[in-house]
C-alpha cells in the first residue's frame, strides 16, 4: 500500500524536491528560530546558572533540587493541579448539561449557542479585568475584594474559567452529539428505555471520544493557565514565612515560573528554567496521554 | 392515545427549556454588559456602584472614552493598531508558509520531511513558559522585537498546530489533479498557488480563525518580545494600566476594555460558522 503510494507520487516528488528553499525553508527557518533553538537553549541552560544566555556557568541538577526545594513552587503546583481537578469536573458537566439540552431541538439553540460561547473569544487580560471588577462589586459591599482572601481567588478564576470555557467545550461535545447515530435512539426508544436509560447506556458511550478529548484540553488548559490568573489576582494574598521568603497564595505554576524568572533575584533564572522544564515534562506527559487514548478510540470506530 | 399525551409533554418540556436557557443566557451575558454600564461611569461609582443603574452624579457620557485614548502613557489607538498589524501579517505569513511547508512534507515524504512533521506536533505539546526567557534574547538578538517582525516569531511559535493541520489535509488530496498538473508542464510553484491552495480553502478558513483568536489576545510573548517603550498591543495596554502609578481610573479601563472586545463581538457574529467549525477542528487535534 504504501510503496504504491510512493510510486505514484514520484512525478510530483521529484519535481516538488529541488524547491525545498521555496516551499519548506521559510517556515523551517522560523520554526527554528521561534521553537527549535529556543527550547534546546533552554534545555541546556537549566543545568546552569546563568544571568543572560550568553554567560553560564554549568551547576549539574542543582538547579533542579532547588525547583523541588521551593515552597511557593510546591505550592503552587498543589494549587494548579486542585483547580485543573475541579474545573474540569464542573465546566465539563455543566458543558456536557448544556450541549445535550441544546440538540434536544429547542427553540433559539442557535442564539443559545452564540451566547454561551461569546466569552471564548475574549482574551484571558481582558476577561480578569472584567470579573475583578464584577468580583470587586459583589464583595466591595461586605469590605473585602478578591485580592485579600485566596478561597475567593480560587473560587472567582473557576468562575471566570467556566464562563470562558464551557461555550467551547460545549461545542464539541454538541459536534459528538449530533453523531450519535439516530437510529440507535429510536431502538431505545422503541425498547421502552426512559429517557436517563437512553442518555446513560446510549448517548454516553456514543460521545466517549468527546468526552476524552474534552477532559483532557480542561486539564491542559487548567495547567497552563496564565493571563487569567495574572489579571484577576496576580498570585495575591501573599503569606511571608519566619525565613523571610513568600508564597503567593492563588499563584499557578506557569505564573509562578514567571515569577521567578522576572523577579527581583536574577541569580534565580536557572532554577525558573529549571521549574520550566518540569512544567513542561508535565503538560506533555498529560498531551501524550491525550494522544494515545485518542487515537485508541479512532481505531475502535 | 399515549403518545400524544408524551408528544404533549414532551413540547412543554421543550418549551421549559427554551424559558430556562434564555434566563441563562441573559444572566451569561451579564458581566459584559456591566462593563457597557460602567464605561459610561465616574471611576468612584464604579467600585461602590458596579451594578447600580446611572444617577445624574455616577454618569459621565463618553467622558471616559476621552480619558482613556491617552490613560496609562500610551495612545490607545497605537495599541490597537500594533494589535491588528501584528494579527493581521503573523496570520498571514503562517497561512502562506506553513500551508507551502505542509505541502512539501507530505508530497517529498523524505526522513528530513517526517524529523521535522515530529518535531512540528511535539512542539504542540510544549508550553510557553519552556521557550520563555531564551526565545525572548533570541528574537532580541536578531531584532525581532517590532510589529513588523514579531510575525516571524508567530510563524514559528505557532507552526507546529498549522503543519499538522495543513498535512492532516493534504494527504487527503487525491495526487491524480497535482499529477495531470504537472504532466501538462506546471511548475510545482504554479501546481501550488493554482491547483493545490484553492482545495485548502476550509483549512484555510480554519487555520486562520484559530491564528486570528489566539495572536490578538495574546499577552505573554508580545509583551516579552516587543520593545515596549515604544510598541504596545492592546493586552499589553490593558495589562499596564493596572501597573501605572496612582490608583486606578476604573471607568476609564472599562471604556478601553469595551473597545476592545467590540471588534471581537463583531467579528463574532460576522464569521460565527467558520468561528466555531475552526475552533472544533483545532480542539480535535490539538
Amino acid at each position: 500500500m504504501k510503496k504504491k503510494k510512493v510510486g505514484n507520487n514520484n512525478i510530483i516528488r521529484n519535481d516538488i524536491r529541488k524547491w525545498a528553499p521555496v516551499f519548506l525553508l521559510p517556515m523551517l527557518a522560523a520554526f527554528i528560530i521561534g521553537f527549535v533553538w529556543p527550547f534546546l537553549q533552554g534545555l541546556f541552560l537549566s543545568f546552569t546558572q546563568f544571568k543572560t544566555t550568553s554567560r553560564w556557568e554549568w551547576v549539574g541538577i542543582t538547579n533542579y533540587v532547588k525547583a523541588f526545594q521551593d515552597e511557593s513552587f510546591l505550592y503552587s503546583f498543589g494549587y494548579t493541579a486542585m483547580y485543573a481537578l475541579v474545573s474540569l469536573v464542573l465546566i465539563n458537566v455543566l458543558a456536557f448539561a448544556v450541549a445535550y439540552a441544546l440538540t434536544l431541538k429547542i427553540k433559539g439553540a442557535n442564539l443559545f449557542r452564540t451566547a454561551f460561547f461569546m466569552p471564548n473569544l475574549i482574551g484571558g487580560i481582558v476577561l480578569g479585568y472584567i470579573w475583578s471588577m464584577i468580583f470587586d462589586g459583589v464583595l466591595g459591599a461586605y469590605g473585602e475584594s478578591i485580592l485579600t482572601n485566596s478561597t475567593w481567588g480560587f473560587w472567582g478564576l473557576i468562575i471566570l474559567m467556566c464562563w470562558q470555557q464551557i461555550g467551547y467545550m460545549m461545542i464539541i461535545y454538541i459536534a459528538g452529539l449530533q453523531a450519535v447515530p439516530e437510529d440507535m435512539l429510536e431502538a431505545a426508544r422503541i425498547d421502552g428505555a426512559s429517557s436517563s436509560q437512553t442518555l446513560f447506556r446510549v448517548t454516553i458511550p456514543n460521545v466517549m471520544p468527546s468526552i476524552t478529548i474534552c477532559m483532557f484540553l480542561s486539564l491542559t488548559n487548567g495547567f497552563k493557565l496564565f493571563d487569567q490568573n495574572l489579571a484577576l489576582t496576580g498570585g495575591l494574598p501573599y503569606i511571608i514565612n519566619p525565613d523571610g521568603s513568600s508564597v503567593h497564595t492563588t499563584e499557578m505554576l506557569a505564573l509562578n515560573i514567571y515569577n521567578t524568572f522576572y523577579g527581583q533575584n536574577i541569580n534565580a533564572r536557572g532554577t525558573a528554567q529549571a521549574k520550566a522544564v518540569l512544567f513542561f515534562i508535565l503538560v506533555a506527559t498529560i498531551g501524550l496521554f491525550q494522544l494515545v487514548s485518542t487515537r485508541k478510540k479512532e481505531v475502535q470506530q | 392515545m399515549k403518545n400524544t399525551k408524551d408528544l404533549r409533554t414532551e413540547r412543554r418540556n421543550k418549551m421549559i427549556l427554551t424559558v430556562i436557557f434564555s434566563a441563562v443566557s441573559i444572566i451569561y451575558m451579564f458581566p459584559v454588559l456591566m462593563v457597557l454600564l460602567n464605561s459610561f461611569k465616574a471611576n468612584t461609582f464604579v467600585k461602590t456602584d458596579t451594578f447600580a443603574w446611572f444617577t445624574e452624579e455616577s454618569f459621565v457620557g463618553f467622558e471616559n472614552f476621552i480619558k482613556g485614548m491617552t490613560f496609562g502613557g500610551y495612545p490607545f489607538w497605537k495599541s490597537a493598531l500594533y494589535s491588528a498589524v501584528i494579527t493581521l501579517l503573523s496570520t498571514f505569513l503562517i497561512l502562506l508558509f506553513t500551508s507551502m511547508a505542509a505541502w512539501y512534507i507530505s508530497r517529498v515524504d523524505s526522513k528530513f520531511c517526517r524529523a521535522v512533521y515530529l518535531t512540528c506536533v511535539f512542539s504542540m505539546v510544549v508550553p510557553f513558559q519552556m521557550v520563555m526567557f531564551t526565545l525572548s534574547k533570541t528574537a532580541d538578538t536578531l531584532n525581532l522585537d517590532t510589529p513588523w517582525t514579531i510575525p516571524i516569531i508567530y510563524l514559528g511559535f505557532g507552526a507546529g498546530l498549522a503543519v499538522f493541520m495543513f498535512v492532516g489535509f493534504v494527504k487527503s488530496i487525491p495526487l491524480e489533479i497535482e499529477e495531470a498538473a504537472a504532466i501538462d508542464g506546471c511548475a510545482p510553484l504554479r501546481t501550488y498557488f493554482s491547483v493545490v491552495l484553492p482545495m485548502m480553502k476550509p483549512t484555510l478558513v480554519s487555520v486562520a480563525i484559530l491564528e486570528i483568536m489566539w495572536i490578538w489576545n495574546d499577552y505573554l510573548l508580545p509583551y516579552l518580545v516587543l520593545d515596549r517603550t515604544k510598541y504596545m498591543t492592546i493586552p499589553i495596554h490593558i495589562q499596564s494600566l493596572k501597573g501605572s502609578y496612582g490608583t486606578v481610573d476604573l471607568g476609564a479601563t472599562m471604556a478601553l476594555i469595551l473597545l476592545s472586545i467590540i471588534p471581537v463581538i463583531v467579528f463574532y457574529l460576522l464569521c460565527q460558522k467558520h468561528i466555531i467549525k475552526g475552533v472544533a477542528a483545532g480542539a480535535v487535534k490539538g
